[in-house]
């Protein structure tokens, strides 16, 4: 009687179920991430693990990819691990992981400068390399940063975008973010430097600023084309404003008539460019952004690079840097088009 | 407590009706332990690396704040209460604690004080409002996780703040001697045995049962409930806060989404552990092995390269398989009660099991 006690039965259920769930998620691991004792390939044993921002993000998920890729080429093991949303501390608990596992090497998008700088250190000093790629950390908290642009080559594109699409001459506008974003500010600066040097036919009219707000950007963009009816350009350097005058425009008699270039992403903008109210606009390519991340892990682990002015090769890509700061610069933005823009997605 | 065979007393306390070993090992705390130590025997033998000597300090330092913020949450939740505001004091606490140690130079005590009288007046606000003002837990303590939080978003607005003074970090992180213990399991079980006592061994916490089974016969029966609801929820603002201050300083960093999402981390632990969310039912060891089971799942799951995803899953299944065999084991026992009585030639009064509240 004791035996067939139902709480007891009920228990037992209990620890079954979850003994099985267990029991199931053991035998459906994969066994060979960590072991460092298996050699396959060449460099078989270099374990790299990424960690995204969060898991489910098309960016991080094109990223990861090309890390992958890359890792393949050079006979590695890949992980991805991450934590489901994007909070400061999210990530910890990943890096803590890599770290036990004596992972080769972790490269991260950090969810925030410091606080997964102590897990960082914790695992560089147990013989973990550490890049960060995307975002970086405090500079002394991994081995060297994969930076996707710089400042000048961002405002150097935009700008040259909008010279050839409005043939070098004619008035334009700027549509950025809000007024105080520190990133915003600096590329304008920028461009307004590059057009007082190299394109003194282009005549900046204003800066608008939509917050970063859909509905805002949507209104700052009727508004500039209200002001100024001689307007032949917008640059949006924000992901969120060029998306939302690029939907202004393509229901506009503007369509076609006023250029809209800027920094957007390939999902966002597929529409557009196919209907004709967006020739080009640029960003970084995430795919080769995660494959030199790899390849910049690789080349710490086998001791290529060490420190500023050490160069390496990443695979297709060629040959890379590392600067000053411990950053690997990954080139010059991407120009998306109507002829490339179907082989992203993100 | 005394063992009852005269069975004249059977009907009266269903829970009673077995000898004390039984009562003692066949019941859901048990159950709960063993399955930790089952959890635990398992990785420890099966999964690579876990064996580890970092893997403990990693699983409580991670399951930390958890820990802290179930214990007071366990007395909440028995009341029949709920907060929802834990996460959102414990951010507001590592705010203030960061802001007065980066910008007004506090040494770090200091902030921390300031930081548990917060913690202390977010527990006033959700007590007061709760207890005496009579409004429904859910949706106050709903508002003050908005309120709390908003209050952290207009103090830092989007910055964040780093830089804490290095040997306090140093303390937070450093083991107890050579063990794999982290420091902070001291205040943990310092707490939780002050958790235990007071739920377990005083008549306050007898009373925190009985407002659990039912508040109005606890209120005749001499029980103070507005005052006890108030010091539960000024206990659970407390120790939010207390939690707050150890993830500042574990983090190095305070934003204004600092401990986003704890709330449902803890609740789903305490329920875990098997506290009834209806009140009345559960104890502080069961809600102890709950935490420390999900901290062991989700250590050894990231330890085979599972994803988060797959972490969250499973603890999800587990969570609503430990419902779903409460709520059984209370439908089968009610069923045989009333088996048992109906196969007795002499009929039994039909008062049974009422004394006791059942879910269905």
């Amino acid at each position: 009687m004791k035996w067939n006690s139902p709480r007891f039965a009920a228990a037992a259920a209990v620890a079954l179920s979850a003994s099985l769930v267990l029991a199931g998620c053991g035998s459906g691991s994969s066994s060979t991430a960590g072991d460092g004792s298996s050699t396959g390939g060449g460099g078989g044993d270099t374990t790299v693990t990424f960690i995204p921002k969060n898991l489910g993000n098309p960016y991080f998920d094109t990223s990861d990819k090309g890390g992958e890729t890359a890792v393949k080429e050079f006979g590695g093991t890949y992980a991805q691990v991450g934590p489901q949303t994007a909070t400061p501390d999210g990530q910890v608990p990943f890096i803590n992981t890599a770290a036990q596992q004596g992972i080769k090497a972790i490269v991260i998008s950090a969810d925030d400068a410091s606080a997964p700088c102590d897990a960082l250190k914790q695992a560089m000093s147990a013989g973990t390399k550490v890049v960060t790629f995307d975002s970086d950390t405090s500079a002394d908290c991994r081995n060297v940063f994969v930076n996707q642009a710089t400042a000048d080559g961002i405002a150097k594109v935009e700008v040259d975008m909008i010279a050839k699409q409005i043939g070098d001459s004619g008035e334009i506008a700027i549509l950025s973010a809000s007024a105080n974003a520190t990133n915003q500010n600096a590329w304008i600066a920028l461009m307004k430097k590059d057009l007082a040097a190299n394109h003194p036919n282009i005549k900046l009219d204003g800066v608008v600023y939509g917050n970063d707000d859909d509905q805002t950007s949507f209104d700052k963009t009727s508004a500039l084309l209200q002001q100024y009816p001689n307007l032949k350009g917008i640059i949006s350097p924000t992901t969120v404003g060029i998306a939302a005058a690029a939907r202004y425009l393509s229901k506009s008699q503007y369509k076609g008539k006023v250029a809209l270039t800027g920094l957007g992403t390939p999902d966002q903008m597929r529409s557009f460019v196919k209907d004709g109210t967006v020739q080009e606009f640029a960003l970084w390519n995430p795919e080769d952004l995660g494959y030199l991340a790899a390849y910049a892990a690789q080349a710490l682990v086998d001791g290529t690079i060490s420190g500023p002015g050490d160069s390496f090769k990443a695979g297709k890509l060629g040959n890379y840097t590392v600067g000053g700061d411990g950053s690997i610069l990954l080139g010059k933005p991407f120009v998306f088009d109507k002829s490339n823009i179907d082989q992203f997605h993100f | 407590m005394t063992t009852t065979t005269a069975p004249a007393t059977e009907t009266t306390y269903a829970a009673y009706a077995r000898p004390l070993w039984q009562r003692l090992l066949l019941n859901r705390t048990t159950a709960m332990v063993a399955l930790l130590v089952v959890a635990y025997v398992y990785a420890y033998n099966q999964v690579p690396f876990f064996s580890g000597k970092l893997t403990l300090y990693f699983l409580l330092m991670d399951m930390a704040p958890i820990l802290l913020m179930a214990l007071p949450m366990t007395l909440v939740i028995v009341t029949g209460e709920i907060d929802l505001s834990v996460a959102s004091t414990l951010g507001l606490s590592a705010v203030v604690t960061g802001l007065l140690i980066h910008d007004h130079g506090f040494s770090l005590p200091a902030a921390a004080l300031v930081a548990l009288v917060v913690g202390v007046l977010a527990g006033l606000l959700n007590g007061v409002l709760v207890a005496y003002v009579g409004l429904p837990s859910l949706a106050v303590t709903i508002g003050t996780l908005a309120l709390y939080r908003g209050i952290a978003v207009g103090l830092i607005g989007t910055k964040a703040i780093s830089g804490m003074p290095a040997h306090w970090k140093d303390l937070v992180n450093r083991h107890i001697g050579t063990s794999s213990y982290p420091l902070v399991v001291i205040p943990i079980v310092v707490l939780a045995a002050l958790f235990a006592l007071l739920l377990h061994l005083t008549p306050f916490g007898r009373g925190v049962y009985e407002i659990g089974l039912n508040a109005e016969a606890a209120h005749f029966s001499g029980v103070d409930v507005r005052r006890t609801k108030l010091v539960l929820y000024v206990l659970s603002g407390v120790v939010s806060a207390f939690a707050g201050v150890f993830y500042l300083l574990r983090f190095d960093s305070a934003n204004t989404d600092t401990g986003t999402g704890l709330e449902l981390q803890v609740i789903a632990a305490v329920l875990l552990g098997g506290v009834s969310i209806f009140g009345g039912r559960g104890d502080l060891i069961g809600v102890l092995a709950g935490v420390l089971l999900i901290g062991v799942l989700s250590s050894a799951l990231r330890l085979q390269q599972t994803g988060s995803d797959v972490i969250e899953i499973v603890i999800g299944v587990l969570l609503v398989l430990s419902v779903i065999s409460t709520q059984l084991l209370d439908r089968v026992r009610s069923v045989r009660g009333r088996l048992r009585r109906t196969t007795r030639s002499a009929p039994a009064p039909e008062v049974g099991d009422g004394s006791r509240k059942v879910m269905s």
